[in-house]
């Protein structure tokens, strides 16, 4: 008998692991030989810790599951209390186009021959054939852009470090994922971490790159313990070290650990961080792309990003390209979070409108009380209100409606929420995780602060101090943190007045 | 109390262990917090002195990250997530509570040593919140009555 249950973090958070315990007694107990198998989480947060035991229809999926339905997976399964059906046929998985999610949740994340047996690999293997101009290509004719929010057309990026002459180079993959909301990273790489490390070689031959790092967040001790086995694991069997599949040049790889800045998640930020200094911000020029790790040519890449790399090589560029909207193409996992009824990863091409994502997909709220406002693309991202849920999901239909959509996690929040207490929070959030820098950054989330609380108060002259302030911290921060704090804290307040002008009313 | 000898050589064998690593400093920084607990300060000029670099520079590394701690925290860390997606479901409510229960406020140790409280801003359980770190463990939809069940033995 083989059971799966997800090693992924939520399901852990949820009681996986006891439930790991109890199965493996009750085998015992019963004197069964069960295999049971962690694998990453299929997504569907609000179905987990969710097991699945396999049938020779297919697999079959349990949950959520407690300590008291596990004796009754050795029982008759069409009569168990948590039954689902057949995973395959759950209708929130069969909506999904899923390409750079394939493999997490399906395969045991360590085991490479299963990997291997889906498809893992061939990308490489086929780039292996390629000279670094042809692999740059074909990265440019995916359209791959930057998912880590910001964008960035990755095969422009991954030329310019390739045409870059240095003695050496580096492909560093930021998966300092510390936006609320997101989760995607981690998933990847605890359900699938062969898939980052076949991306990142992938970059380091289209580079001519031989070292790589994967810098994670402290906060994800689970995504760190499976990423430094699947290195040693890859580097075991030659994927990795002094050549590439041992036909490649050399590239090898390391995990290293953040250690709790939020500001290390923008790349020049962890690139000091990497180096062992403080996370402070650089200027650019000179771009990471010439100037980065240790001075050297370096592409820095998201956990996505780099972990869709492998489907574009085993598909085909066009392939990948084909799906999407407009400038964004390919698919995107969304990460549907906050007061939902139905949460987790939803892997989909580009362009469903932001209302279909709350509504259909994630069922609206789990309060059951009426959405008030979706914050898309994390802390620094929008709170968008339902009269514009209209907007598809795209990097410029998001920006035209003054938003983004970064890294793709999206918050709901119930008519319970204070949009004022949100924007207080924006900026006592840049001002915790400033890296000081900057004057408007480090100065104005402070003041932010401060003048959010005069408002609070029935001070409504407050409220243009406060727009010119926003002002201020885009045009004049040098990254992200200062520049886009504005995004929730405008949002909020053109969106959401009444929740700024309460006290004032009350006074009046 | 530490014995300091026995504490450089501790962290000499630390520094050892990454000789010649790209940027070492946060793996030892993690190294020797995983050994002690804490970063003990009297072990900064140790550090410098390896790495090259001034006990200042060592003191602005250690102090620009919100993981390294110059004292040692209580006998248990509590870690509640203070971010959007729980605080959608409810995480200033329950921070509220943990609070009151504990009779601590962020990032204080409770008089007898026993526990720590600490905000943390996102540990990726955001469809599942709010979320905790106890102890490392992780631990996701955490109401009033968990949070008490989960502190209960701690203090």
């Amino acid at each position: 008998m083989k059971i799966y249950l997800p090693l992924d973090s939520a399901a852990v958070a949820l009681g996986a692991d006891e439930i790991a315990e109890a199965i493996d007694h009750h085998a015992q107990a019963k004197g069964l030989t069960v295999t049971l198998v962690r694998n990453g989480s299929r997504g569907m947060v609000w179905l987990e810790p969710m097991a699945e035991v396999e049938s020779p229809a297919g697999r079959l999926a349990f949950g959520p599951m407690t300590l008291a339905d596990v004796p009754a997976l050795f029982g008759d399964l069409s009569a168990h209390p948590k039954a689902l059906g057949l995973t395959e046929e759950l209708p929130w998985l069969k909506a999904q186009t899923r390409l750079t999610f394939a493999r997490v949740g399906v395969i045991d994340p360590l085991n490479l021959d299963q990997y291997k047996a889906q498809g893992g690999l061939s990308g490489l293997t086929r780039a292996l054939g390629m000279d670094k101009a042809a692999i740059v290509a074909e990265v440019t004719a995916s359209g791959l852009r930057g998912r880590g929010g910001a964008g960035f057309p990755t095969g422009i990026k991954w030329k310019t470090v390739s045409e870059a002459v240095a003695d050496r180079k580096y492909i560093v993959c930021n998966a300092d994922e510390g936006d609320s909301a997101t989760f995607a990273d981690r998933m990847l790489m605890e359900g699938d971490p062969f898939t980052l490390i076949e991306g990142m070689a992938i970059a380091g031959l289209a580079c001519g790159a031989t070292k790589g790092f994967v810098y994670i967040r402290s906060e994800y001790p689970v995504a760190i313990r499976v990423m430094e086995q699947a290195v040693q694991i890859a580097r075991a069997a030659g994927v990795l070290g002094a050549s590439v599949l041992g036909t490649g040049p050399a590239f090898d790889m390391e995990v290293r650990v953040g250690a709790g800045a939020y500001v290390c998640g923008e790349e020049t930020s962890l690139l000091n961080s990497l180096e062992g200094k403080r996370g402070v911000v650089r200027a650019k020029p000179p771009l990471p792309a010439l100037q980065g790790f240790m001075g050297k040519p370096t592409v820095v890449n998201n956990v996505i990003s780099l972990a869709s790399i492998p489907v574009i090589f085993e598909k085909g560029a066009a392939f990948y390209k084909g799906f999407g909207l407009g400038r964004s193409r390919g698919t995107i996992p969304l990460q549907i979070a906050g007061n939902v009824k139905h949460g987790g990863l939803y892997e989909i091409a580009f362009g469903l409108t932001l209302g279909d994502i709350v509504d259909k997909i994630a069922g609206g709220t789990a309060s059951g009380r009426p959405v008030k406002a979706v914050q898309v693309g994390g802390p620094l991202g929008a709170y968008f209100p339902r009269s514009l849920f209209d907007t598809p999901f795209g990097y410029e239909e998001f920006a035209g409606k003054d938003g983004l959509i970064g890294h793709a996690g999206l918050t709901v929040f119930d008519d319970s929420a204070d949009m004022l207490a949100q924007a207080r929070f924006a900026m006592e959030f840049c001002a915790i995780e400033s890296c000081g820098k900057c004057t408007p950054c480090r100065i104005g989330a402070v003041r932010g602060v401060e003048t959010v609380d005069r408002i609070a108060k029935g001070d409504a002259s407050a409220i243009p101090l406060l727009t010119d302030l926003c002002a201020t911290m885009k045009a004049g921060s040098l990254c992200a943190l200062g520049g886009f704090t504005p995004y929730p804290v405008l949002s909020a307040l053109s969106h959401f007045p009444d929740d700024f002008t309460r006290m004032k009313d009350a006074a009046e | 109390m530490l014995d300091s000898n026995n504490t450089i050589a501790k962290v000499e064998d630390i520094l050892a262990q990454h000789h010649g690593m790209e940027g070492a400093l946060l793996p030892i920084l993690h190294a020797i917090q995983a050994e002690f607990g804490h970063v003990p300060q009297v072990v900064l000029p140790v550090v410098a002195k390896a790495m090259n670099i001034s006990r200042a520079e060592v003191h602005g590394v250690m102090s620009f990250y919100h993981d390294f701690r110059e004292e040692p925290a209580g006998r248990h860390v509590v870690k509640l997530c203070r971010a959007e997606a729980c605080q959608a479901v409810g995480a200033d409510r329950v921070a509220d509570h943990a609070k009151k229960v504990l009779g601590l406020d962020w990032h204080e140790t409770a008089k007898n040593g026993s526990v720590t409280l600490e905000p943390i801003f996102c540990l990726g359980l955001c469809a599942c919140g709010p979320a905790a770190l106890v102890d490392g463990k992780l631990i996701g939809r955490v109401d009033e009555a968990k949070l008490d069940s989960l502190v209960e033995g701690l203090k």
